[in-house]
């Protein structure tokens, strides 16, 4: 009993948005961290090591941060749910396993504490810049997913989230999420754990001799998974490859195979975009923002409707996928979208391609200083009703 | 009985689906990996619980030949996955099998703090000196002053040791043979496999189609011969000695044979340690 509650940290507590982060990652059942150091990610790594004999989880500090997504790899296909934790350089170093990880179809969850870039930039200031990173970073064409929590609350839950999401999609999922976030604390309820839903790896059931690692279910494009050890003996390899795992070099094999990786989640967006929306009904300008900076969206929101501007706010919880069709349909009543994002725009122009040019689409800078303020975001809304005071 | 009939003696432990393999004919890649088998089946290891890892290259390939859970990974991070497979299911093991530019060049780090963690893992090495798949490049193994497609003035730079390499980062075993010492090589990949720890085997092999085209020196079967023929067994020999000239004595055997706690072990004592200390046991 008393072990179980160790596990588990039900019930109420005060922790910060970091130690949340390592909470959700041990409620949703992570029992592998493979790491390297870094600024101001750190945080969560001590927790989860704090924490890690009370689980019987393994951790490894490794000699790089490629070194460390490619044993979180290796370690998920032994079936134990693993992520590694990291910021900005070191989300670079991660890129060519990211890829690996999409190839191999690999369940993982990455905890990427965005600092300001480029290359080592500010270490210990909150930074939005590794947006685009998160969907693009690896070479080919492929697509990810990628959560962006505003809270510690949500360290947690997103976190949870995440490793549901990687588990139901065989895919690395990325948590954007920033120091400032990381840092501040709040009490959070942790719910019993009969309560924490995480969709369960679909494994193979067949015969061990007949299991093909890639041969897909037609209604969800999931190849069922086994495990490490467990007896199929099968080989998967990150050149393009059929449904034995083998490398096939051909541009039909190709297709076959990264086409329907693109898919399983392109098609399936729905079950995983999620948005936020405050008073968007009647909205004439909808400030478009994710993570830290939506706390200053929703006040500059608030401020702009006490002036009687029919302002909404729309937080993307979900950044990728994209909700482009949800954008789309607000493109098409109101006037402006304002972005604004702790970067020089990237959010921005998935905005301006999602409303096809149905509403005009304002970028906003909301430097790593300005976070907590709201003033900027409030003139962006104003200017957008002709109004410049 | 029909020879198509005949069962290849290693069928269990190979992707007979997969044969044809890509190396070309005179490559020493296929010893290396018919010695890896021999040595298995003598282990009598469980197939089931035998993971196979490697890079890219020409050797990392030989994941994909391979019948067991085998990963064909990205260049130079094999030890890395390899790192993850085994403390995610420690009851496996595990053989990373490469090439030396993978190893050496591209996944040098790795190989330096999987040793120096001393992982329960083998290494096998396959040294031909050049980067093969990609074309015959210069690689940190090349001899000097070796030519190849990227060293057509002959290779000035010093090529590394990578016995020696792994020794200083901390191998429990290191050993060398060349590509056609198969019986001593088998029984030396049965030691490495049965030591606990991280234990590391090279295996100098030609490369038939570049390095030795650009250096006029024969088909794969007369490089096998030449390098058999002008290597010398020298069991315990410094391994600061085993630098490899071009085209001269290269010095094989058993190097390193020691004791040094495992990885896993270490953890296990740390955490009986902590949980004892917690329990008011220590002070």
């Amino acid at each position: 009993m008393k072990a179980v509650e160790k596990v588990f940290l039900k019930g109420k507590h005060t922790l910060s948005g970091f130690e949340a982060c390592a909470e959700g990652a041990l409620s949703a059942g992570c029992r592998f961290l493979g790491y390297y150091p870094i600024r101001p990610s750190f945080k969560i790594i001590e927790r989860f090591i704090e924490r890690s004999l009370d689980v019987d989880a393994v951790f490894v500090q490794m000699e790089d941060e490629i070194s460390a997504l490619a044993a979180v790899l290796g370690a998920s296909w032994t079936g134990r749910k693993s992520m590694t934790v990291t910021s900005g350089p070191g989300f670079s170093q991660m890129m060519e396993h990211v890829g690996l990880g999409v190839m191999l179809e690999t369940p993982c969850v990455i905890i990427d504490v965005q600092r300001s870039g480029v290359s080592e930039g500010l270490p210990n200031v909150a930074g939005g810049g590794d947006i685009m990173q998160a969907r693009w970073g690896s070479h080919g064409d492929y697509e990810v997913i990628a959560l962006a929590p505003n809270s510690p609350l949500e360290m947690f839950e997103l976190t949870v989230r995440a490793f549901s999401l990687s588990e139901r999609f065989r895919t690395p999922v990325v948590v954007l999420s920033d120091a400032v976030i990381g840092r501040k604390k709040e009490e959070i309820t942790i719910p019993d754990q009969k309560d924490i839903k995480i969709e369960k790896r679909k494994y193979y059931k067949g015969k061990k001799e007949d299991y093909l690692p890639f041969k897909y279910d037609e209604k969800d494009l999931i190849p069922p998974m086994v495990d490490i050890g467990q007896g199929c003996r099968f080989h998967v390899t990150g050149l393009t490859h059929d449904e034995r795992g083998y490398p096939v070099m051909s541009d039909s094999c190709q297709e076959w195979n990264v086409h329907r990786l693109v898919n399983k989640i392109r098609l399936f967006s729905d079950q995983i975009v999620e948005v936020e929306e405050d008073q968007t009904e009647d909205a004439d300008v909808v400030v478009v923002s994710c993570g830290v900076v939506s706390l200053d969206a929703a006040k500059a929101v608030r401020q702009a409707r006490d002036e009687g501007i029919k302002a909404g706010h729309l937080r993307l919880v979900t950044v990728w996928p994209f909700p482009e069709k949800r954008i789309y349909e607000l493109a098409q009543k109101i006037d402006t979208f304002v972005v604004p994002e702790i970067n020089y725009g990237q959010i921005f122009y998935e905005v301006e391609r999602s409303g096809r040019g149905r509403a005009k689409t304002l970028f906003l800078h909301h430097s790593s200083s300005q976070i907590g303020q709201s003033a900027d975001i409030l003139k962006s809304i104003k200017k957008t009703r002709g109004n410049n005071k | 009985m029909k020879a198509s009939e005949e069962k290849h003696p290693m069928e269990n432990l190979l992707r007979m689906d997969r044969i044809p393999h890509i190396w070309c004919p005179g490559c020493g890649i296929g010893n290396a990996v018919s010695a890896f088998a021999e040595a298995i089946k003598k282990v009598e290891y469980d197939l089931d619980e035998v993971c196979v890892v490697s890079g890219i290259g020409c050797t990392g390939r030989v994941a994909g030949y391979v019948k067991t859970d085998s990963f064909h990974t990205t260049h130079g991070r094999g030890i890395a996955y390899a790192t993850g497979v085994k403390l995610g299911n420690p009851k496996m093991k595990v053989i990373v099998i490469s090439g030396d530019g993978d190893l050496s060049a591209i996944g040098g780090n790795h190989l330096v703090h999987a040793a120096r963690r001393n992982i329960d893992m083998t290494v096998i090495c396959v040294n031909n000196f050049i980067y093969a798949m990609t074309g015959g490049q210069v690689a940190p193994t090349t001899p000097r002053p070796a030519f190849t497609t990227t060293s057509p003035f002959g290779n000035f730079e010093s090529p590394i040791n990578i016995p020696r390499l792994a020794e200083a980062a901390g191998a429990v075993y290191v050993a060398r043979w060349t590509a056609l010492h198969m019986r001593r090589l088998t029984d030396s990949i049965v030691e490495a496999l049965k030591k606990p720890g991280f234990s590391f085997v090279e295996v100098i092999a030609p490369c038939a189609m570049y390095y030795s085209r650009t250096n006029r020196l024969g088909d794969g079967l007369n490089m096998m011969k030449f390098y058999y023929d002008n290597s010398v067994i020298k069991h315990g020999e410094p391994t600061e000695n085993l630098d490899i000239g071009f085209q001269e004595e290269i010095i094989i055997g058993k190097f390193i044979d020691r004791e040094r706690p495992t990885f896993s072990e270490t953890v296990e004592s740390w955490k009986q340690e902590y949980k004892t200390g917690q329990q008011g046991g220590g002070d």
